[in-house]
């Protein structure tokens, strides 16, 4: 490794660097809001340090890491989005009794193992990722001990996601024994060659889609999320739902586009029929639900269905929307969650539906906030949503996969249903008119104006974001 | 630039007048009413310089790049049709905040906010000639519309307005498919990425992509219009809004339905709509005939006024795909008229309903005798919306008759007979609610004068339209022109 490797590392560097900071501060003395402002400095210097490693890639760092533009824009949305994570963290963790001082820690781990995830090209530093983000969320889910829900979330998610790294790692043995290579490069080359062993490889990429597909929460892998969207903090479902599962599909994106194996008959099969599955499952299911929090874990297990239809559109449209519709959806999610982050107190999280009846006459900023997060989960214009769902539906439409966008409109007209559900809720009359709640944390609502500004911004004046996605996928396809 | 002040004034207001809200309600309605007033006096203006040169092609345009990876662009363009659907829709605006001056108690500036921010985006789909802002537009206005159903509506709002949203939203996703794949197949002829209206006017497809391709648009403009079996959603919504949302619906919103079947069905896909018109004109007449016997039927005041809707705009469905001179003139003069007629029965009706708190024709009669102006304002919108000579209805389904008549004969005679049915429900709503002995001793008070105003003002454009329609038949004729061009060619 010489001097142009570590510019390039240079923000996972100071992540993992933070991380220590942080540790060794605390083991000094404790204070939430020094634990908190350390990481938040952290992010933000990491996120900064993009324009130093921004020069020198793309760049190959040791024949694990690939540091490219694809994987620079990934590594500041995840930092983008754990910087919003933090900052509700501290508002949601403010109001709880116990230390807090961990989690940070933690959340830095994890943002880590997101970034080696979307820097890698190869099978080791794709599962050194993978764990580095599992293994700190499984602390974070169940980070308040005390209660029954997050301790049952933590364990859940424990045992499915080791159940799912050891598919992934069985995938990744078969692949390897078939084709003699962990790079995602050289599977792309072997595989165009004859001679090797269909039926090693096959199988491999059926185990490691099976180990992506319980990591992204698609239909038939989606059981666990809802308990652990419920279960989980506040923050650290936002977290869990934008960082851990945007950080996998950049990498699921990166994987298959490189190694081409995306173009593979029986995959391209696969990957349709989890779509098709994950849009139906999701958006029926949260027809069911009266819990917010879960009404978010299957939103977005159908919001993961639309997005294998974009990734599935192949053309040089695919990536491109597939990336548009993550950043919508981070700052949607975040935005959501983060309602729900400011409208919790330390004891219970606001996450029954009846939590938020009449919320507009009572807080009209905070209910306009959630209305317009839920209409850009929705889809409907002005919002992020909106121009990411019709980027989509060109990317499936220039593919011509015309079954598979006339089934994400249909399930995306039944999603209308549960979203519009919440807004009448806080459109309508509370039964007991309780007294105005005390003012917004300013953490809180900073964050919560910044998102609402971008999801305008995105949704009006998409153009700057589209060319920068565009320089940013110029390496992949 | 004119064109985007059209949009902007209401979008800005709207905000303006949320915030006054904070202050004083009435300067929330004065914000308002000055920029529907300011919008309708900018629409007048464009109208009347351009009377003399004859408003010929796109006569005003503003054209802007937007999302240059997509060949979207910020592209509002008005001609004749454009500029006679503006003008009905800022005269319903100032209609709409007059009639909710008093209804509107709770959540003011909301309210207003909503209004507004539905007549701009009526004035985008109105004016947008790229298919993408079209369709911005187009999808913008649902939004407001749904709050203005489910906040300010009537006992069963909420129900109303969720159905209203998904028919039209899922609708027009499946309007959006249809543009993607008009988009790409413009594509993949000329390599070339554009929404514009024009460049997609000359699109070469198959005959059977452009048939689905076309059904993908009449879907959405169906739900809207509505043709029959896609209206479920309208009686609802119309019977639950509250006054101002029930005079956008009847009077705007159904009208961008048949806007878009008059400016992208026919234009952009004339053999498919030419091989698709005979089911399209049947769905018509099937129409016309359905909403005026369920309107007999109806007991809630405006419940009958929202089946005469669908009844009505049967005729413009007919006359839209009956495709001549005529048809065409008739189809947009019963757009407009119905506009002012059916808005003018639904400000009636939530005037009756703010007095006695009730729709039930049963709980009403012989109003007549302590309301005289309301319930002769009524049996004038009445005897409109029955298709009274000397009146604008008359005209434009006079006209629609005619043409259709050339194309067929026969639906020309089943139409005629859903007019003979227009007379019994019409005057049927007079004798229930108004005439009679007022056996429920209704003492109420009559017009006031804001109402009488506003009442006035619709009496007088119908008359005009109906003694003398020429200014808006001539207003209209070189984009019939172009459109029966567009439609004959090759």
């Amino acid at each position: 490794m010489h001097g142009n490797d570590f510019i390039a590392l240079l923000p996972l560097l100071i992540v993992a660097g933070t991380s220590i900071v942080v540790m060794l501060a605390v083991a000094v003395h404790r204070r939430h809001a020094r634990s908190a402002s350390l990481t938040f400095i952290g992010l933000a210097a990491a996120f900064a340090s993009l324009w130093i490693a921004a020069p020198v890639v793309p760049l190959q760092v040791t024949p694990l890491l690939i540091l490219d533009r694809y994987a620079l824009f990934y590594i500041g949305l995840i930092l983008a989005a754990s910087m919003a994570c933090v900052l509700l963290s501290y508002g949601y963790f403010e109001k709880c009794e116990g230390d807090h001082d961990e989690l940070y820690i933690l959340l830095l781990v994890a943002t880590l193992g997101s970034s080696v995830l979307v820097a890698s090209s190869h099978f080791v530093s794709l599962f050194l990722g993978l764990e580095l983000l599992s293994v700190a969320l499984y602390g974070m889910i169940s980070y308040r001990h005390s209660l029954p829900l997050p301790v049952e979330a933590g364990i859940k998610y424990l045992v499915l996601a080791a159940a799912s790294a050891a598919f992934l790692l069985f995938g990744m043995a078969l692949v390897y024994g078939a084709l003699g290579t962990m790079q995602f490069g050289e599977i792309a080359v072997r595989l165009t060659r004859a001679g090797f062993d269909r039926w090693l490889v096959l199988p491999g990429m059926a185990l490691i889609v099976t180990g992506f597909g319980f990591k992204l929460a698609v239909a038939p892998f989606h059981l666990w999320t809802p308990d652990v969207y419920q279960g989980a903090p506040v923050p650290v479902t936002a977290f869990i739902a934008t960082v851990s599962k945007g950080a996998m599909f950049a990498v699921l994106l990166r994987y298959f586009y490189r190694s081409g194996a995306h173009n593979l008959a029986p995959v391209f099969l696969v990957f349709s029929i989890i779509a098709i599955a994950s849009m139906f499952a999701g958006n029926i299911l949260a027809l069911l639900q009266n819990n917010v929090k879960r009404i978010l874990a299957y939103s977005s297990i159908a919001h993961l269905g639309y997005l294998l239809v974009a990734f599935q559109a192949g053309s040089d449209l695919g990536p491109t929307a597939v990336t548009f519709y993550l950043v919508a959806y981070f700052v949607t999610t975040l935005g959501a969650f983060g309602v729900i982050a400011v409208l919790s107190d330390g004891s219970k999280d606001a996450d029954d539906m009846e939590d938020y009846r009449g919320l507009f006459w009572r807080r009209p900023a905070l209910a306009a906030v959630f209305t317009a997060m839920l209409l850009s989960l929705a889809g409907i214009p002005v919002t992020a949503g909106f121009i990411g769902k019709f980027y989509i539906l060109a990317a499936g439409a220039s593919s011509a996969m015309w079954a598979l966008i006339v089934i994400m409109v249909i399930t995306s007209a039944i999603g209308l249903f549960y979203y519009l559900r919440i807004v009448v809720v806080m459109y309508g009359h509370s039964a007991e008119s309780s007294a105005p709640s005390s003012g917004l944390a300013p953490a809180g609502g900073v964050v919560l104006a910044l998102l609402t500004a971008f999801l305008l911004w995105f949704g009006v004046f998409p153009g700057p974001l589209l060319s920068a996605i565009s320089t940013a996928l110029a390496g992949l396809v | 630039m004119i064109l985007l002040w059209l949009i902007l004034i209401p979008l800005i207001a709207g905000g303006v007048a949320w915030a006054a809200a904070r202050w004083s309600a009435s300067a929330t309605r004065w914000i308002a009413l000055v920029a529907v007033v300011a919008d309708f006096a900018l629409t007048l203006s464009l109208w009347f310089r351009n009377f003399h040169a004859g408003f010929s092609g796109w006569f005003e345009q503003a054209d802007w790049a937007w999302i240059p990876q997509f060949g979207i662009r910020l592209h509002l363009a008005l001609d004749g049709l454009s500029l006679l659907l503006l003008m009905l829709t800022f005269f319903l605006g100032i209609v709409s905040v007059l009639a909710s001056w008093n209804e509107i108690t709770e959540a003011v500036g909301f309210f207003h906010l909503n209004l507004l921010w539905i007549l701009a985006g009526i004035a985008g789909v109105f004016l947008a000639v790229n298919l993408f802002l079209f369709y911005f537009a187009w999808e913008l206005m649902l939004v407001p519309m749904y709050f203005l159903i489910s906040i300010w509506g009537h006992e069963n709002r909420v129900y109303a307005a969720v159905k209203f949203f998904l028919f039209t939203q899922l609708s027009g996703l499946l309007m959006l498919i249809a543009i993607l794949a008009l988009f790409f197949l413009h594509y993949r002829a000329t390599g070339i990425y554009t929404f514009e209206y024009a460049a997609l006017l000359n699109t070469v497809m198959p005959a059977s992509t452009e048939m689905w391709i076309m059904l993908g648009f009449f879907v959405a403009f169906a739900v809207k219009l509505p043709v029959v079996v896609l209206h479920t959603w309208l009686p609802d919504a119309h019977t639950e809004a509250p006054t101002a949302g029930s005079v956008i619906l009847a009077g705007l919103l159904l009208k961008t339905g048949a806007y878009g079947m008059l400016r992208f069905v026919v234009p952009l896909f004339p053999h498919a709509a030419r091989a698709f018109a005979p089911i399209a004109m049947a769905l018509g007449v099937a129409g016309i005939l359905y909403g005026a016997i369920l309107a007999f039927g109806q007991n809630d005041l405006k419940r009958l006024v929202a089946y005469t809707s669908v009844s009505h705009l049967g005729f413009v469905l007919l006359g839209i795909f009956a495709w001549n001179d005529l048809a065409l003139q008739g189809a947009v003069m019963t757009m407009i008229c119905h506009g002012i007629s059916t808005g003018g029965l639904f400000i009636l009706a939530g005037a009756l309903q703010d007095r006695i708190h009730t729709r039930e024709m049963d709980c009403m009669g012989g109003l007549w005798s302590t309301a005289p102006r309301l319930s002769g304002a009524a049996l004038f919108f009445a005897l409109a919306s029955l298709g009274l000579p000397g009146l604008g209805d008359f005209v434009g389904e006079f006209l629609v008759l005619l043409g259709t008549y050339r194309q067929s004969i026969l639906l020309a005679a089943l139409a005629t007979v859903g007019v003979l049915f227009a007379t019994f429900y019409a005057l049927r709503l007079v004798q229930r609610a108004f005439q009679g002995p007022n056996t429920h001793n209704w003492r109420i008070a009559d017009l006031v004068p804001r109402e009488g105003l506003v009442v006035a003002l619709m009496i007088g454009t119908l008359l005009w339209l109906g003694l003398y329609p020429r200014p808006v038949l001539q207003t209209f004729q070189p984009v019939m022109a172009r459109l029966e061009q567009l439609a004959s060619r090759r």
